[in-house]
């Protein structure tokens, strides 16, 4: 039976515990929702992105001579699997089910004798894959200074993978992060960003271009070629910013729903605590009474 | 207001402005053009320049700069992608040649292609919006 002195100290350094899960889980309430605010207004420039794409790509056909950004670099030997994770724990699974996607990832390919490289953004992504593939980082970028995420960061990002491209240090690159379906879902995605993937024409918004398109009627400057090549670097950087954005959210859902957990958790633990301390005290006022009670009849 | 053109530019982080306006001109990238309501379904790239925003016929012009993008016109009005985009009385030139020696510093310290290459960016960038300033 632990002391009545020693539970006490523990019932207050468990309640200390609640009052700070606490405060991280109203924090990250708030964070999520300028997180979604933010990825909401990333919106309107991915949509017509995506609907301009469509009607470009509907009008080319994939040749040696198009870009290599959409056509390949005629092999799928070596891949890079870009990791988005946050910068900070306590998220709950978050970082970890990201993790386990690009392992699984990782694995598949390595086991199809394929060369894997990582460029991870996000240090507590690193940490989780140092043990197993340390030897594979090409690149990690860190962005715990940055505190709003503005398109320029991603776009940085974006050109220094299509300079890598290029210059031929990978075939395919695949980026993992978590999307956001909502505070309590997550869940971890894989898609591929370079070679583009262009998007098809059915699937665009019926935007007023797409329409004009129908009819053959718009004008290009320069030709589609050059719009194309112009447009899918940019297209990288979009999708690149919409994924963290999309990250960004999903951290803060994760660890408000985290915070939660361990909120009632601490306060089960406080509930338990409690009862066996008065269990005990109430024990120890028996005891002395029957040693008192007993001394009397003695006499 | 029937002849009025319908102007929306966009940046990747959120929607900027979308009015109704007389005339926008745009810094295409092979040349500039004005669009004015009624005009013809059009695609452009632009280089980075200052667009500027005609609100009425007479009025001054308001200059905004933008880091390069992409123009789209159809029925709808004038749809602008911009990258980044500043009014132009907000940029500041002593700031601007700062950021442009560093970066022809980076250019010339640059070891990689990769680094010579996002330098190379970076100074085109820097050096349109000087351009911008004096005109």
């Amino acid at each position: 039976m632990p002391s009545l002195k020693s539970l006490k100290v523990r019932i207050t350094s468990v309640k200390s515990t609640q009052k700070i899960t606490k405060a991280m889980k109203m924090v990250a309430a708030a964070k999520l929702r300028r997180a979604q605010e933010a990825a909401e207004a990333a919106r309107p420039y991915a949509e017509r992105m995506t609907s301009v794409l469509a009607s470009l790509g509907s009008r080319i056909t994939v040749g040696p001579e198009s870009p290599r950004l959409l056509a390949g670099t005629g092999s799928d030997q070596v891949h890079l699997l870009v990791v988005a994770t946050s910068e900070r724990g306590l998220a709950g699974a978050f970082n970890t089910n990201i993790v386990r996607a690009a392992r699984r990832t990782a694995d598949r390919l390595l086991a199809e004798g394929k060369t894997v490289k990582f460029y991870l953004i996000g240090k507590k992504g690193r940490a989780q894959l140092a043990r197993t593939h340390r030897d594979r980082f090409l690149h990690t970028v860190d962005l715990t200074h940055v505190k709003r995420l503005a398109f320029t960061d991603a776009s940085e990002i974006a050109e220094e993978l299509i300079a890598r491209y290029e210059a031929g240090e990978f075939d395919v690159a695949h980026l993992f992060y978590a999307r956001f379906q909502s505070a309590l879902v997550q869940e971890p995605t894989v898609k591929q960003i370079i070679p583009v993937e262009l998007p098809q024409a059915g699937a665009a918004t019926a935007t007023g271009a797409v329409a004009a398109e129908m009819s053959g009627s718009v004008d290009y400057e320069p030709d589609e070629e050059e719009i194309l090549a112009e447009l899918l670097p940019r297209n990288v950087a979009v999708q690149l910013f919409r994924a963290l954005l999309e990250n960004a959210a999903s951290e803060q859902g994760s660890r408000m729903t985290a915070m939660d957990n361990a909120t009632r958790n601490a306060g089960d633990m406080i509930n338990r605590l409690t009862i066996t301390y008065n269990r005990t005290r109430q024990a120890a006022i028996t005891k002395e009474l029957i040693e008192i009670i007993s001394g009397a009849e003695a006499l | 207001m029937a002849d009025k053109l319908h102007f929306s530019l966009v940046s990747p982080e959120r929607a900027l402005r979308s009015d109704e306006v007389h005339m926008v001109v745009v810094p295409g990238s092979e040349g500039d053009f004005g669009v004015l309501a009624g005009h013809a379904p059009f695609m452009s790239t632009i280089r980075p320049g200052a667009i500027q925003v005609f609100a009425e016929a007479e009025s001054a012009p308001a200059r905004i700069f933008i880091d390069g993008g992409f123009a789209e016109v159809n029925e709808g009005g004038l749809t602008i992608l911009a990258e980044a985009a500043l009014p132009v009385e907000e940029l500041e030139p002593e700031a601007i040649a700062r950021d442009l020696s560093n970066a022809r510093e980076d250019l010339r310290d640059a070891k990689t292609d990769v680094e010579r290459s996002l330098a190379e960016r970076r100074i085109a960038r820097f050096e349109a919006m000087q351009a911008t300033i004096t005109n």
